[in-house]
């Protein structure tokens, strides 16, 4: 550590905030895919992780069966993976809200403490199907390298890569809830929705879309996952947490919020990584963000309204 | 007339709480060998996380997902006094700094941590014991309930920081122990804990602490502060203009199940002999949930039953049929939620009830009438009878 | 200059910008019933929650017996005096109708005094006392939920009446009552105002008639008429906002 130049510890600061993007991606797929279940159910999906998990696996098995049989496609198959993980996990969703979720509408702590045991049974699932150790998809070569922009800055291009497909999907995400017939659906359901069902909304289904849209976003949370890290049974488990306070951070119903504290939560554990162990980092950004959340319990952002 | 009806015990309610004090003080110490017995003892421990739920959570409608945060500091106070008295110099002489724990040691501490100091006497540890986690509830639950904030949000928060403490425990392994926690605890002012007399005297003070946790807790909901958390639960804006600083009730109930919890942790600290992170986390202290919810969770002797029960489910599970046991608890999770949401309280009390009204019809009783299992019969139908079905948890009011 | 009870003077709430009170001034003396009349949306409702301390003011003062209350929390405004009753009845559907009363009792609010509180002589005498008053004494020991409507009303007003508040807030206290309820209400009003101010919202004009001393007529947040019942009646901008329609 010593001797190192001031334009050495600036390019060792951006790489880590590179690092800190990889993460960003990742928190901020599952938030947003929690953030709308809640908004628009009032539960509180506690599986969540376990749809990341769906994803990463679904890609693991795409890259396993693309080497296997069709090795030549290897250059492309993850573009098809990124929408098998959507297609897999939201299909999955669709099963779970049917059989579990929509008895549980408006009871968000009877609905996180099932989605918890759900949470169990899925990752006893895994651990039968794919097996205790974690295991790892096989990147394109596109997706492996780096980019280096200077000589001290060497930027990881499945970094990079994951960070661009959050962008899309985020903006497609903000497109399809402000732009599209559903979406227009889903926001008046969240808003009202007595109202909604009173001129014709047929709420139940837009229910069960809002959640298969949230797994399926988390199934591509899953796939961007595979390029970072190996997957294993509680792979999504592990950003449960730090998910759910991303969600209540940014201030429950606004999505730019949410964007907004991923971020922040990203970026601070992975800069606070830089001057101390992983663990500590860790304990200080959670514990900052507890603190904000007390002095200030509607989160980052919130609209006041009149009861 | 209404003289002080409802402020007393029904007979019902007593019969309850008498039969679960033969059960865990007579019938099992009598039923069991020493090992299995010290296996209830620790199941029991958990029971005081669960009584206290019951009062947090089915009657002041506040989850709290991070008991085991409070579990976890009760048993590490006694568990810092117990390996302080383990590590005198004599027996760890073969340390490169002897006198210290030899976690410290492996560590390349070279004294001991100044908070560690006090630890050294017992008074302190059995203070501290029950401060540490008290101040902290008082502190979460004033920033959190002054400012309204409830329901999911304080459950997350409080699941947050389980993480919190269980990412530095392990991280801080030279002051805490680290994953493996604080192990090899040996005596008690030179008494040893290891002994199986001395685990039957545990098992007793264990017990007996518990069945006063029991009847404590049965006394404030019988209380007009009881009263209280039912009208809280029903109307809390009524309860706060009717001139009631709701949330200092919220903070007493809280800092009340933490105590209780820390009391658990510290009795598992001394009957199985360490103490360690995987008791503090997210993962045990939402099963601690699961144990109240099981029994019942507007059910205090409930709550004791459901710890045995399920903490006997995941001992059998996981010697015979490992694999098995997350299925099971998920399994368990699910069908408590949607399909008995009063617990094994509630199923006895449907229970008693159809037989109220199958004896009403027919003025014969029958010749045999079968009794339940001792554990299940002795199942308060008076507690779920006495105590409203919670609603169905309408917590909604994330922020009321 | 503390010549009223209650001065309420240039209130202002604002929500995001929309202003639900605009300004208001507001004056009532002890031992007078003020009726507070508007059409939906007027700010009649945010106007009791200021004063309880539910909504915090923008600006603007409200004193009551000569004490600033827009700084003090619910429940310390409710110690002072202040009752109020929602506009739903809101009661502890789960408790009997006595137990309904005696938590309003005001003895034993704090934790401690909760957890110790006992439930002696002047505890029942006083609850039996209440309850004749609100015609519930026959039905003490029932769950508060099996009451009509109109009961839940009146036990709702029977627990402020246990307060004995010095300003007593009653938000539509008779709707959802049948005719011969509503006489009964207003007998019940004219008693207790007695040592006391209120304040109630209505709507219903005959019930309003029959308590007011005094009538005032909100507006967009702002007070529109204020005065006795036949010249608010009369004046022509009140029938064109609130009685014409």
């Amino acid at each position: 550590m010593e001797g190192i130049s001031i334009s050495e510890f600036g390019s060792i600061l951006m790489m880590q905030g590179f690092n800190g993007l990889s993460v960003f991606s990742v928190l901020l797929l599952m938030a947003l895919g929690l953030a709308i279940i809640f908004g628009q159910m009032g539960v509180i999906n506690m599986a969540h992780g376990e749809f990341l998990t769906i994803g990463a696996y679904t890609t693991f098995v795409f890259s396993y069966l693309t080497q296997t049989y069709f090795p030549s496609l290897m250059s492309t198959y993850f573009l098809f993976a990124i929408v098998g993980a959507f297609i897999f996990a939201g299909l999955v969703g669709l099963l779970v809200e049917w059989l579990l979720i929509r008895h549980l509408y408006k009871r968000p702590l009877d609905s996180l403490l099932a989605t918890w045991g759900l949470s169990l049974i899925m990752q006893q699932i895994f651990r039968s199907t794919f097996g205790a150790k974690e295991v790892s998809a096989t990147l394109p070569d596109w997706l492996m390298g780096s980019w280096q922009p200077t000589d001290t800055i060497d930027i990881p291009l499945n970094g990079l890569f994951v960070m661009g497909l959050t962008i899309v999907l985020t903006c497609l995400v903000g497109l399809f809830m402000y732009r599209s017939r559903l979406g227009l659906k889903m926001r008046a359901t969240t808003q009202n929705r007595v109202m909604a069902g009173a001129v014709g909304i047929n709420t139940a289904m837009v229910d069960r879309m809002t959640f298969v849209l949230g797994c399926g976003i988390a199934g591509v949370a899953g796939a961007a996952f595979t390029t970072i890290g190996s997957t294993g049974p509680t792979s999504g488990s592990l950003y449960i947490v730090d998910a759910f306070l991303t969600v209540v951070f940014g201030g429950a119903q606004s999505l730019l919020g949410t964007l907004a504290s991923a971020f922040t939560i990203a970026q601070t554990n992975s800069t606070l990584e830089f001057f101390m162990t992983g663990s500590m980092a860790k304990v200080i950004t959670l514990l900052s963000i507890i603190a904000i959340l007390m002095m200030r319990p509607e989160g980052l952002f919130s609209i006041k309204v009149r009861k | 007339m209404t003289i002080s009806k409802g402020m007393q015990w029904s007979r019902a309610e007593l019969a309850s709480v008498l039969i679960l004090a033969a059960v865990i003080l007579i019938v099992l110490p009598l039923a069991l060998d020493i090992f299995r017995l010290n296996l209830v003892g620790k199941y029991l421990t958990y029971a005081f996380v669960a009584v206290g739920l019951v009062l947090c959570w089915g009657y002041g409608g506040i989850l709290s997902l991070g008991q085991g945060v409070f579990f976890g500091l009760g048993g590490y106070c006694i568990a810092m006094f117990l390996k302080l008295e383990a590590s005198d110099p004599e027996s760890t002489k073969i340390q490169s700094t002897p006198g210290i724990p030899d976690f410290m040691d492996w560590n390349q501490l070279t004294e001991l941590p100044a908070f560690w100091v006090p630890f050294k006497s017992f008074t302190w540890a059995l203070i501290a014991m029950l401060l540490v986690p008290g101040v902290l509830a008082a502190i979460v639950g004033f920033a959190m309930f002054k400012r309204r904030v409830g329901g999911v949000y304080f459950a997350i928060i409080t699941q947050a920081i389980a993480a919190i403490l269980t990412i530095l425990i392990i991280g801080q392994q030279g002051y805490t122990g680290g994953v493996n926690g604080i192990t090899d605890l040996r005596t008690l002012h030179g008494w040893d804990i290891r002994t199986d007399s001395a685990k039957y005297i545990l098992y007793y003070v264990n017990a007996a602490l518990l069945i006063g946790a029991v009847i404590g807790v049965r006394y404030i909901l019988k209380s007009k502060l009881g009263k209280l958390l039912i009208a809280l639960r029903d109307k809390e804006e009524r309860v706060r203009f009717s001139g009631y600083d709701v949330a200092s009730f919220k903070v007493f109930m809280f800092v009340l199940a933490a105590l209780l919890s820390a009391i658990g942790g510290a009795m598992f600290t001394l009957q199985v002999g360490f103490m360690s992170p995987s008791f503090v986390g997210i993962v045990p202290s939402i099963e601690m949930v699961i144990f109240t919810a099981v029994g019942g969770r507007m059910s205090l002797v409930g709550a004791v039953y459901g710890s045995l029960l399920v903490n006997w489910a995941k001992t059998f599970f996981s010697e015979s049929f490992p694999e098995l046991w997350l299925l099971f608890m998920g399994g368990l999770f699910i069908a408590v939620v949607m399909y008995f949401p009063n617990g094994l309280a509630g199923i006895v009390d449907q229970f008693m009830k159809k037989r109220a009204a199958a004896r009403a019809a027919a003025p014969t009783p029958p010749l045999v009438t079968e009794p339940v299992a001792p554990a299940v019969g002795a199942l308060s139908p008076a507690d779920a009878t006495a105590s409203p079905a919670p609603q169905p948890l309408a917590d909604q009011q994330v922020r009321a | 200059m503390s010549a009223y009870f209650l001065e309420i003077e240039d209130l202002t709430v604002s929500f995001g910008g929309f202003k639900a009170i605009d300004g208001l001034n507001l004056y009532v003396d002890r031992d007078e019933l003020r009726v507070v009349i508007g059409p939906n949306g007027a700010g009649k409702t945010t106007l009791l929650d200021l004063i309880c301390g539910r909504t915090k003011a923008t600006a603007g003062s409200i004193r009551f017996k000569a004490k600033e209350l827009t700084s003090l929390p619910e429940h310390k405004i409710v110690r002072f005096g202040v009752g109020r009753k929602f506009q739903n009845p809101s009661i502890y559907e789960n408790l009997t109708v006595f137990e309904n009363l005696e938590i309003s009792f005001p003895r034993g609010r704090g934790v401690l005094g909760a957890l110790f509180f006992r439930r002696t002589q002047d505890v029942i005498d006083r609850v039996h006392e209440v309850a004749r008053e609100i015609f519930l004494e026959d039905r003490l020991d029932e769950p508060a939920e099996l009451l009509s409507h109109g009961q839940k009303q009146w036990l709702e007003i029977g627990m402020l009446l246990m307060q004995d508040p010095e300003l007593l807030m009653l938000d539509e206290p008779v709707a959802g009552m049948s005719v011969a309820e509503r006489k009964k209400t207003a007998e019940l009003l004219k008693r207790i105002c007695r040592n006391r101010s209120v304040i109630v919202i209505e709507h219903d004009m005959e019930f309003v008639k029959s308590i007011a001393d005094k009538v005032t007529v909100m507006h967009q947040g702002k007070v529109l008429a204020e005065g006795p019942m036949d010249k608010v009646q009369a004046d022509p901008r009140v029938i064109e906002v609130y009685l014409g329609h």
